[in-house]
């Protein structure tokens, strides 16, 4: 288990038997803004319903690999990338795959909450909407599944049609998860969800993810290294557009194997 | 060491001594009286028009205005509901040309292509255009419009003034759209929407309170607009039949009758003012409310 996943990809491959271990598979990844490298060929692999934390330095990459899964980055002008990315053994850059599809099975939560300014209901809804579902009890029923995936339900349920913009920020931020949930999505991408939040409805988003893991793959970008400890089981430590370690997150911060991973846990640059 | 504190403290508060301290407080009050006095300045030209307007608009008004036509020079009675028709049609048919073109413009140049060549080009145009003198509007109308149909027209005159608004509603249009903040784009294609359905959906409804804003802007501008229509629509004693005919304005009814030498006519052009002023009021008044966000 003490491998650098960038040198060896499989040899993580038997040690999780729950679900997929290659559910999402970074295969020698490059990715560019410009001309600038912001990837140096990645490759990892992310088992399935398991919180996997990405951390590293601002800039060092975590962000943009993130935003890959879903084919987020696409939306800025002048990137491209090389190798690939697989989920479920499917290319997501194969010509065939639809990136609208892609992005309703891959939820996203962005750092700073992002509702749209209509009510809590219609957050909600939004994604089926667009996918044509305007069925009455089957939008209502989504509304009640979502915010109780993500523990809101109590809090919202009265006022489903008031603005979403009425909400605190630690609520705004659980209606974007179950925004991101409405579509149900096999994956959940978490870019910084708790950067903005007080520490309370931090530790609320965080006890949303252990729960949301059961039914979800998580893949969480954080530059708090006490919440990656809590909430997953994996972690990826990048720098400088490199994947330095990937392992149990245990085991990254008791006893990494790389010195820069133990240099950054420790706090002594980053 | 009591001393030296509260001196230290005395220090704190003005560092520089007594005097410049003074100084720098009366400059401080000076200054502020200064900002309002010149403020309420700016509203004395603001408010004179309004006060004159509706002193000498007022003694006319009355429904008569609305439904009866102008009388004959030298008579007296009579109102001008064919200039207030003529002016709404027009401005109607301009709006109906520029709002959309105008807005998908913004679309196009904000949400599409905004790095594009053509993007660029349509800006470009679109700044240039604002700055073209009315007059010019009104000619370029009568030489395609009126030279071709070989007639003056309310067509000729609500083109010549959707050819006057274009360019502002396109401008301020995709400033709200650039408004709209890029999170809510991410949002929506975070959750699979497409490019077509985040802009209808989201950005649009999003940025209508601040494009109305400058779509009754560009209202205002073509209502009060003279010499567009002055060309092109020319004028008309009678109620409007056809949108191929000239046509009375409220602007030109007050350019024409207020150099006519017969006092109840100067005081139809006031009343014409103040109902000019009045409609182009309550249009933007009407359109807050029904464009007001609903998600605050």
């Amino acid at each position: 288990m003490t491998t650098k996943a960038s040198q060896d990809p499989l040899a993580l491959s038997n040690d999780f038997v729950s679900g997929e271990t290659n559910f999402i598979k970074v295969d020698n990844f490059k990715f560019f803004y410009g001309k600038k490298e912001a990837l140096h060929g990645i490759n990892l692999e992310i088992p399935s319903r398991k919180v996997t934390a990405f951390i590293g330095p601002s800039g060092c990459g975590k962000s943009t690999l993130l935003r890959n899964f879903n084919r987020m980055n696409e939306l800025i002008p002048g990137v491209r990338h090389e190798g690939d990315i697989t989920i479920h053994g499917m290319s997501i850059y194969d010509p065939s795959v639809e990136i609208i599809a892609l992005r309703r099975r891959i939820g996203m939560v962005f750092q700073k909450s992002n509702p749209f300014p209509m009510s809590i209901y219609e957050n909600i809804v939004y994604p089926l909407r667009i996918a044509g579902q305007n069925n009455r009890s089957i939008l209502d029923e989504t509304v009640e599944r979502c915010l109780r995936s993500a523990a809101l339900w109590d809090e919202a349920k009265d006022r489903l049609n008031d603005s979403a913009l009425g909400l605190s920020g630690g609520q705004m931020q659980r209606l974007c998860i179950a925004r991101a949930v409405a579509s149900r999505p096999e994956i959940l991408l978490m870019d910084e969800p708790c950067s903005a939040l007080d520490p309370i409805a931090t530790a609320k988003v965080e006890e949303l993810i252990i729960e949301l893991k059961r039914d979800f793959t998580i893949v969480i970008v954080t530059h708090n290294m006490q919440q990656a400890s809590r909430v997953s089981e994996l972690t990826a430590f990048f720098y400088l557009g490199n994947l330095i370690e990937f392992d149990d997150t245990r085991k990254i911060f008791n006893n990494p194997s790389m010195k820069q991973t133990e240099e950054y846990i420790t706090g002594r640059f980053g | 060491m009591t001393s030296t504190a509260a001196t230290s403290a005395r220090n704190f508060f003005s560092h520089a001594g007594k005097k410049t301290s003074f100084l720098r407080l009366f400059r401080n009050h000076f200054l502020t009286g200064l900002c309002i006095a010149l403020s309420l300045l700016t509203l004395v030209p603001l408010f004179s028009i309004v006060v004159l307007v509706i002193q000498n608009g007022l003694p006319l008004l009355s429904t008569n205005l609305f439904t009866q036509l102008p009388p004959a020079p030298g008579m007296e009675g009579g109102g001008f509901g064919n200039a207030i028709v003529g002016t709404l049609v027009m401005v109607g048919i301009a709006l109906f040309i520029s709002v959309p073109l105008g807005i998908l413009a913004a679309v196009f140049v904000n949400e599409y292509a905004s790095a594009s060549w053509l993007a660029t080009l349509v800006r470009f145009v679109a700044k240039l255009l604002t700055g073209i003198p009315s007059i010019i509007c009104g000619v370029f109308a009568f030489a395609a419009v009126v030279m071709t149909t070989h007639k003056f027209s309310a067509l000729a005159g609500g083109i010549a003034l959707a050819i006057l608004i274009l360019p502002t509603i396109l401008l301020t249009a995709e400033q709200s759209l650039m408004g709209v903040p890029y999170a809510f784009r991410e949002a929506s294609f975070g959750v699979g929407a497409t490019p077509f359905q985040t802009i209808w959906r989201i950005v649009l409804p999003e940025a209508m309170p601040a494009i109305m804003t400058g779509v009754m802007l560009a209202v205002a501008r073509a209502a009060g607009e003279t010499a567009p229509v002055l060309f092109t629509a020319l004028f008309s004693q009678n109620w409007i039949k056809s949108i191929m005919e000239p046509t009375a304005s409220l602007s030109v009814l007050i350019y024409n009758f207020a150099s006519l030498p017969y006092a109840y006519h100067i005081k139809l052009a006031w009343s014409a003012s103040l109902i000019l002023v009045a409609l182009v009021t309550l249009s933007n008044i009407l359109a807050q409310v029904i464009f007001a966000p609903k998600h605050r």
